[in-house]
């Protein structure tokens, strides 16, 4: 049928034009000499005026690092990786750090303006208008901290949270600021030498959000980083590290996008989360990252460690991600279930279009006694896409009475592409209870039509399905956000049937 | 005006429409009957653009336009409606979320604004009511765990929504039980009037009691072999198609 070659084509214009963050900011930039070295990991340090301890650490995890090997269980496939042929520094040029955001440069709030994220406090997130009938003023004000390439660059309403004992600020600041926190919590989630991508990361991270939630605080608004990796032949390495004290709640969620290039970028995250007694955090990823194009060019690589400890009784962490983009996606946000009574989430989607490749899934660890998880992960394959669920839900001999319920359904469409699952269930604990269920279903050809006679166009009719098979996911995301997931859905899939 | 010529087409390779000639005039309603394999489905799928039916001669023109080189959705949008012999159910996709995005691309097409939700819900609690239908049809995925005749009340819903100017209605009496037809009667007898016109394909004179049709069909074997008042279908019920295969 035409119908083949019709979508080859709307494939093509789509990756032409569909990508809308794919444009680039012409401005004046100081970079790291290229590649890596024990020389940059102290170049950045003494960048970023730190204390001999960061120092050191860092040079500890660039030791762990060196004897490493790049992990290659996960199943992805792409040429290696020459880890000299990358900046590890690059931050726009700025005579002073800038105190308030009027002194920041236009050109980067015009940046992200254009992408959605005004730096200004009075205004909310981009995409929200038209969101459904809520009124303008019942709006949450969402909190940014926009990271660009190696740096923060603002962070938005930061004296507001002040007021309440919140601390969110850049990671770098934090360092200056509040050094007990960070040391005290820093690596305890995710150490220097867990893994190949972490231990890089804990040598050479440039920026990231740090978010101090006091005791009993329930943070009155929505708090997100933006991430944008602006310059060529440049990898960012954010540091991410919330806690919340015991009783304290925060929703928190990230957003990042790159330019496109036929290069392919390296994106190394670490996120830490830890839970005190009776604190919940909420932390929400839409991620979109420049994918490369319909042959599978450029793109970013994806290889991002997220982990969360429930270190207090009753305490909950619930990720919630929503992933779009990427040429690799390498990623498995855990929870360390260590309360009594402790929750872990986990609320995924995961889109593999054109040659894309995502490896994604989670790790459950139930130490404490009658812990619970969720895990519900929705899988989309189109075009030659890749989507593997890979997931591990461990309990310990402690944890009598725990209970986990994972749920893995995985969506094709078209024939080229696949899906994968591959979960590890270890239980040692004879009272608990872990259930599993798994389903592969295509769209239907009958569905599509249904939709078209009421008329919808073809791409209409994908981005509803797929919507409907990724409601149980959406639905948990801050409802500021989910009508641009929505439609981020849809556009990651234009053009995808045949 | 439908207006349908010589159409022949074929599903994977076998000729199943063998030359259709047919007319519906604006503000009639025709009915066509004939027994099991007939090719009364492929003519409304043909009419309706589905893949894989495909046209290999004639014409179909819908008010001087030719509908046959549309895609589905264009159809749609120049007023072609299809009620769904076997209705589709979209897992996770809310009722009212597929009428409101379904009656707002039509409207779209048309260059009229598009409906907000609360909008939408409005009108569409209107048409229920009319339809005797309950509201929670509208919290519910499209079709999933309807009922058999749930989903052709939903269907007729559809129609009350989009407001076609053709409707074709592919076997919507059958399973239905005496309350639910009457239901889906009403459904396309409050439609009536001068720029409505529809085509209900059925094998039963049932249905024709409550909708009164202007012209009745018959078709066997991939063609329109008699024509002629709502007698026809009397005529058919007590003689069956035997007598008139026959006779062609």
């Amino acid at each position: 049928m035409p119908a083949v070659t019709e979508t080859l084509e709307t494939v093509q214009s789509v990756t032409e034009s569909g990508y809308k963050w794919g444009f680039e900011t012409d401005i004046e930039m100081e970079f790291a000499p290229k590649g890596l070295n024990e020389e940059i990991v102290r170049f950045i340090s003494a960048k970023k005026n730190e204390p001999e301890w960061l120092l050191e650490w860092r040079l500890r995890a660039f030791t762990a690092w060196k004897s490493m090997e790049e992990p290659r269980w996960a199943a992805v496939k792409y040429p290696p990786i020459d880890y000299q042929e990358s900046y590890y520094y690059a931050a726009p040029k700025q005579k002073v750090a800038p105190k308030s955001l009027d002194e920041v440069d236009p050109e980067l709030l015009k940046t992200y303006a254009k992408l959605g994220i005004p730096l200004r406090e009075q205004e909310i997130l981009a995409g929200v208008e038209g969101a459904g009938s809520a009124p303008a003023d019942g709006r949450m004000p969402v909190a940014v901290d926009a990271v660009f390439d190696s740096v923060s660059v603002a962070t938005t309403f930061k004296d507001r949270l002040e007021k309440e004992g919140i601390i969110f600020c850049s990671i770098s600041e934090a360092v200056q600021n509040h050094p007990d926190l960070v040391r005290k919590y820093l690596g305890t989630v995710v150490p220097q030498g867990d893994n190949f991508f972490a231990a890089l990361n804990s040598a050479v991270f440039t920026d990231g959000s740090f978010v101090y939630i006091p005791k009993g605080v329930r943070c009155p608004m929505e708090l997100s980083t933006y991430f944008r990796i602006n310059a060529k032949s440049t990898g960012q390495f954010e540091r991410t590290l919330i806690i919340a004290d015991e009783g304290a709640y925060v929703s928190y969620l990230e957003g990042c996008t790159a330019p496109m290039r036929d290069e392919n970028q390296l994106h190394a995250a670490v996120v830490e989360l830890v839970a005190l007694d009776d604190a919940t955090i909420k932390y929400s990823t839409v991620q979109n990252w420049y994918p490369g194009d319909a042959e599978g060019r450029g793109g970013i690589y994806n290889f991002v460690t997220k982990r969360g400890a429930c270190r207090g009784a009753r305490s909950k962490i619930s990720w919630t991600q929503v992933e779009t983009g990427s040429a690799i996606t390498w990623k498995y946000p855990s929870c360390i279930l260590q309360g009594a009574d402790s929750v872990g989430e986990f609320y995924s989607v995961a889109i593999t279009n054109n040659y894309q490749q995502a490896d994604t899934g989670t790790k459950m660890f139930h130490i404490g006694p009658r812990t619970k998880s969720t895990i519900v992960s929705k899988g989309i394959s189109a075009g030659h896409g890749q989507n593997t669920y890979r997931g591990l839900v461990r309990i310990g001999a402690k944890a009598s009475g725990a209970r986990n319920f994972t749920q893995c359904d995985s969506l094709l469409i078209g024939d080229l592409c696949g899906a994968h699952t591959v979960p590890y269930i270890e239980n040692r604990c004879v009272t608990a209870k872990v259930e599993h269920e798994a389903t592969t279903s295509r769209i239907a050809e009958d569905q599509l039509f249904y939709c078209r006679q009421r008329g919808l166009t073809e791409e209409e009719a994908v981005g509803l399905i797929v919507n409907g098979f990724c409601r149980e996911v959406l639905k948990e995301l801050p409802m500021e956000f989910a009508v641009e997931a929505q439609k981020l859905l849809q556009i990651s899939l234009e053009g995808s049937v045949g | 005006m439908l207006r349908i010529e010589g159409l022949t087409a074929e599903v994977e390779g076998k000729e199943i429409l063998k030359g259709i000639d047919l007319e519906v005039p604006k503000g009639e309603v025709h009915a066509i009957m004939g027994p099991n394999g007939s090719g009364k489905s492929t003519l409304s799928y043909v009419l309706a653009g589905r893949e894989g039916y495909d046209v290999t001669g004639g014409s179909a023109t819908f008010n001087g336009v030719d509908i046959l080189a549309m895609e589905p959705e264009e159809r749609a949008a120049s007023g072609l409606f299809l009620a769904f012999q076997y209705p589709v159910e979209l897992p996770g996709v809310g009722n009212a979320t597929f009428l409101r995005t379904a009656l707002n691309a039509l409207r779209r097409a048309k260059g009229e604004g598009e409906l907000d939700a609360m909008q939408f819900l409005k009108v569409a609690r209107e048409r229920m009511r009319a339809l005797s239908m309950p509201e929670d049809m509208l919290k519910r995925g499209v079709n999933v765990g309807f009922s058999g005749g749930e989903k052709k009340r939903n269907e007729i819903l559809q129609m009350a929504l989009l407001q076609p100017s053709l409707a074709i209605l592919d076997e919507t009496d059958s399973g239905l039980d005496i309350d639910a037809l009457k239901i889906v009667a009403d459904g396309v007898n409050a439609m009536r009037g001068p720029d409505f016109s529809a085509l209900v394909i059925t094998h039963y004179q049932r249905l024709l009691d409550y909708i009164v049709p202007d012209r009745v069909h018959v078709l066997i074997n991939g063609r329109i072999v008699k024509s002629g008042g709502p007698d026809l279908a009397k005529e058919l019920e007590a003689q069956g198609y035997g007598a008139i295969q026959a006779a062609a």
